[in-house]
């Protein structure tokens, strides 16, 4: 059973750039991940304003009955969350990896315009490689 | 040089600095946001693909006819290849290495033509982190690596037009980089009578 069903990555705004699904667990059509993206960006943000503690970054893991959603948030605003099976461990770990790949491959591509969707091969085939590869340590567990 | 890490020493003046101990590295990630910068800027200045080629190719021209100058100083004791398979291997090895770190994949020569050679690189260096629009067709940012060969060759008296391709491999997901260097007749004709 795949551990993550799926991946988003939102630029500052809100806007969905990039959404990949994984096993057919939590599949969503095109206008149902926009709009989580986007809800989920004001979440976020409404948490930041109203948690107790100052200095707060806004929610990082938000557990349901039947999914966890783990979020990380870049210093420039870019925000990659995973929702993936209830419980599932590393998330934080291949979301730092995310972001690296997110770095490499998208940042240091001359034809990505920033904010906008991403539509870049090497990208893909890395990440492909990385979420198979963490799929691997947790069959190995 | 590119690569990861490295240590550069400080001197007073330039005038101190031996020229032999040029091995300084640089980032990786600069040089990379740097050529993406190169990249877009003429991108912004040119309407068409082949346009954009060319300007890349005459970046890496004035980058060869200076390594060409620095290397033949400093790794050859002032001495310049005349000989056309000289100047190949000096550019395959030495240049390769200076500038990427390691020496290129392949250096062959042409099945079809007498007058070409070709340099084929698994990954470019400069290609690493770039993927290509499917919009752009062939385009390939090796245009700058191939500018840098001609400029090298160029200066050393080897006239000749270089073009970076992307090559299809078998059992591989990436193309790999292949520069493709066509010879001057007058090269060729010099070169048939120094034997």
């Amino acid at each position: 059973m795949a551990a993550i069903y799926n991946l988003f990555i939102i630029n500052k705004s809100g806007g969905l750039i990039f959404y990949k699904d994984y096993g057919s667990a939590g599949r969503m059509d095109t206008n149902d991940s926009l709009r989580l993206a986007s809800l989920w960006h004001s979440m976020h943000a409404i948490s930041q304003q109203l948690s107790p503690t100052i200095g707060c970054f806004g929610i990082e893991l938000l557990q349901a009955d039947n999914f966890d959603l783990h979020c990380f948030q870049s210093l420039t605003g870019t925000k990659f969350f995973v929702v993936c099976e209830p419980g599932a461990q590393h998330m934080e770990g291949l979301l730092k990896v995310i972001y690296e790949l997110y770095t490499d491959f998208v940042l240091k591509n001359p034809f990505y315009e920033m904010e906008m969707p991403i539509r870049c091969e090497l990208f893909d085939i890395h990440l492909s490689q990385a979420i198979q590869k963490d799929r691997v340590v947790l069959l190995g567990r | 040089m590119i690569g990861v890490g490295g240590k550069i020493k400080q001197y007073s003046s330039v005038l101190d600095k031996p020229l032999s101990k040029g091995r300084q590295e640089v980032s990786l990630s600069a040089f990379a946001f740097l050529f993406s910068e190169l990249v877009q800027y003429n991108q912004t200045q040119v309407d068409n693909i082949a346009e954009l080629e060319r300007r890349l190719e005459d970046a890496g021209y004035a980058v060869g006819a200076r390594v060409l100058e620095l290397f033949c100083h400093r790794e050859k004791g002032n001495r310049r290849e005349t000989r056309l398979l000289g100047i190949l291997s000096f550019v395959h090895t030495t240049v390769w290495k200076v500038l990427f770190g390691k020496v290129a994949d392949s250096l062959e020569k042409g099945t079809e033509h007498e007058d070409e050679y070709m340099i084929s690189e698994k990954e470019l260096l400069v290609n690493r982190f770039i993927s290509i629009p499917k919009d752009m067709g062939t385009f390939n940012c090796g245009a700058f690596v191939a500018g840098i060969v001609r400029g090298v060759l160029d200066n050393a008296g080897f006239p000749a037009v270089v073009t970076a391709h992307f090559v299809p491999m078998e059992g591989q997901q990436r193309p790999r980089t292949t520069i493709l260097i066509k010879f001057a007749d007058e090269v060729l004709r010099r070169e048939a009578k120094l034997v």
